[in-house]
């Protein structure tokens, strides 16, 4: 992945909690093969409807994506991740997230923000104020700023998490460090595999 | 040295490398992979010109998207063919065992690795399925991951982790009769919210998950997702080791008898101590339904579809009020009053063979009301060959449900069977999202035995009331 270090741009208020990864980018998508173009399909459902957020012309060009508690949760889709990039966001900033979308963005370089519940309203409410403002998110100092507005919070980013995305680094790259205590390992593992288990054809095997 | 639980034991025993101020890395002994998840993965290999480096840990089948049609009817979805193609392609260019369509041991990833017996005790073991967690009732590490890590696992056959927290989830007493394994998991959901488990590894204790049998378990641990845990884990004891002796993948004669008693050291020792600790008592546990658009909201089928206004918190009573406008009910109405159009019976959480033997039970001598569509969708050709050598599937017919071909179908509506705008369904599944099994459809989760019994009376019902 490319490294990011800062994020500057406009920010889209996601007033929703709970926004789950079917509503990301619903199962209907998830039968292409390609990595590329799910933007068109992203919070395809909730687009059709002129008065949401994202139809909203003033947020045309957005970067960064303000949105409620829990974002992210259920399915373990990666295409959430490749469907808000593939849209143009950079950054998302809510209270909480769910696990596995928070593991996909960082594994794509999508830089999550989580910031308690009051400073995502206080956030929200800045951006309401003025959609022109902008919202800058520091990788690098682990913050969210609105410049010109005095409104610093700092963000928890876990510092591996941090130095992956600042250099870009790919985690195949920096487990394959390890090789040799993985061959270590695998020498004494007792774990079944399933050699023997199914032939060819995947029938199973008498024994 | 303090006690450990029955995370930390398996943690500790796939522990590869703890590099100073980076991920721990560990161990996967097993990898199932289905062709939704995967394609994007296998094309990273190429592009880097890596290898798979356990394919003799690494099970393939087609689920997500297969239709459930007759086998004899074609993939008609240019799209979904594609993906179906790419896995079988994908897996015999890297020397992975793949179960397509059609094939005697295909069927959903999370009921195919337990009938093989290729889940087994103190294992770790990923997808790139978030629902993944269903193996954990085997004492098993199991958890979903994304296509990135999919990718991962398939090159170095490791994954770089962050420990997570310790949650025990104790269930206190035997359950009341008519609670099912469903009714259990639709409470604790409920109980800890949509994120209460967030990066938990919860492991559910206590006499009523004692009592539940491997498929009740797996309906359990399938759905710590949808509290939010990534992982959900049951400690072995009889039940599990009975469950597995004989079964494809697992050894015989005495060397089942030495694995048996090497996994029967995977439970919480009874000094190790949880990060956190939630408990319910089962003798308030009755059949309960989701009425809203995340399987935390739920309430009981004597209940009624809740007020906004009964709600303090603004927050839940905004959110109530959208879920409400969105599943178009009432608040006041009685749950036993609201008519539905669909019920489906399946997926990774219920769609196993007691599933069916309950639902069958309720369906048998009925019929399924004029106004509904029931559909039985078996989890694999395993599952559906045994409902067949004991009938239930004349039973399911006779009554008037639809007996079809085995995979994910209406879960999540990736092929034909979806629910269309507005239609409500009664359904076994998981995931009550709006859109999730079609899009505007009005989703209710329920176990096996209320959905029988609602496709009967055509309005939510419980099974006492199919025969009063």
């Amino acid at each position: 992945m490319k490294p990011v270090h800062v994020i500057e741009g406009r920010a889209v208020p996601l007033e929703r909690a709970d926004v789950d990864t079917d509503q990301i980018i619903p199962s209907d998508w998830l039968k292409r093969v390609e990595r590329v173009g799910f933007g068109r399909g992203l919070f395809s459902e909730w687009r059709d409807d002129p008065s949401f957020v994202l139809n909203d012309a003033q947020f045309a060009g957005a970067t960064v994506l303000v949105a409620g508690p829990r974002f992210g949760t259920g399915s373990s889709r990666e295409h959430a991740v490749w469907a808000l990039m593939d849209y143009g966001f950079e950054a998302v900033i809510a209270p909480s997230f769910g696990d596995i979308f928070r593991n996909n963005s960082s594994k794509q370089g999508l830089v999550i923000a989580q910031l308690d519940v009051h400073d995502v309203e206080e956030l929200m409410a800045l951006i309401h104020e003025d959609p022109t403002r902008l919202v800058i998110v520091d990788v690098e100092k682990s913050q969210v700023e609105v410049p010109q507005t005095g409104w610093i919070r700092q963000f928890a980013l876990d510092p591996m998490t941090r130095e992956r995305l600042l250099n870009g680094w790919d985690d195949i790259g920096l487990t394959l460090r390890h090789e040799h205590e993985i061959t270590d390992y695998e020498t004494t593992s007792h774990a079944p595999t399933l050699a023997g288990v199914f032939d060819n054809a995947g029938h199973v095997q008498a024994h | 040295m303090a006690g450990r639980t029955l995370f930390e034991k398996i943690w500790d025993d796939h522990l590869v490398a703890a590099p100073d101020g980076e991920s721990a890395i560990i161990y996967i002994d097993l990898h199932l992979v289905h062709e939704v998840t995967s394609p994007q993965a296998f094309d990273g290999l190429r592009l880097n010109g890596r290898t798979v480096r356990r394919p003799d840990r690494t099970l393939a089948t087609a689920d997500h998207d297969v239709p459930t049609d007759p086998l004899s009817v074609p993939v008609k979805d240019p799209i979904a063919r594609r993906q179906l193609e790419a896995l079988e392609e994908n897996c015999e260019e890297f020397g992975i065992t793949v179960f397509p369509r059609g094939h005697e041991n295909q069927g959903i990833v999370h009921v195919i690795g337990p009938e093989l017996g290729v889940t087994q005790p103190g294992m770790t073991i990923v997808c790139g399925d978030s629902h993944t967690s269903t193996h954990g009732a085997f004492g098993a590490l199991a958890f979903g991951i994304g296509t990135s890590e999919v990718e991962h696992v398939l090159a170095t056959q490791t994954l770089p982790q962050q420990r997570a927290k310790s949650m025990a989830v104790v269930v206190e007493g035997h359950a009341p009769e008519g609670v099912t394994a469903k009714d259990i998991v639709l409470a604790i959901v409920a109980t800890l919210g949509t994120g209460g488990g967030a990066g938990h590894v919860v492991e559910y204790r206590g006499q009523a998950i004692r009592d539940l049998s491997m498929e009740g378990r797996m309906t359990l641990c399938n759905m710590s997702i949808e509290a939010g845990a990534r992982a959900g884990l049951v400690a072995v004891d009889d039940t599990t080791i009975e469950y597995l002796r004989g079964r494809p993948g697992v050894p015989s004669g005495d060397d089942f008898d030495e694995a048996a008693s090497r996994w029967r050291s995977f439970v919480s020792d009874d000094d190790a101590v949880f990060d956190q600790t939630v408990t319910l008592s089962a003798a308030d546990l009755k059949p309960f339904i989701t009425w809203g658009t995340n399987p935390a909201q739920v309430v009981s089928l004597d209940g009624v579809v809740p007020d906004p206004a009964d709600f303090d918190d603004p927050d839940i009573a905004s959110t109530t009020e959208r879920s409400l406008a969105y599943m178009g009910l009432t608040p006041g109405t009685p749950i036993k009053e609201i008519p539905v159009d669909v019920v489906f019976i399946g997926s990774c959480t219920n769609s196993r063979i007691e599933d069916l033997r309950a639902a069958a039970a309720v369906a048998r001598g009925h019929h399924v009301a004029d106004s509904v569509r029931a559909l039985i969708v078996p989890g694999s050709h395993r599952v559906k060959s045994q409902a067949e050598s004991e009938g239930l599937d004349q039973v399911f017919l006779e009554a008037g449900f639809e007996w079809r071909e085995p995979g994910c179908s209406m879960c999540l509506g990736m092929n034909p069977d979806q629910l269309t705008p507005g239609q409500r369904s009664a359904s076994t599944s998981n995931r009550n999202f709006e859109g999730r099994q079609g899009r505007g459809g009005r989703t209710h989760l329920v176990s096996p035995v209320v959905a029988a019994a609602t496709a009967i009376l055509g309005r939510f019902a419980t099974p006492d009331e199919v025969n009063s």
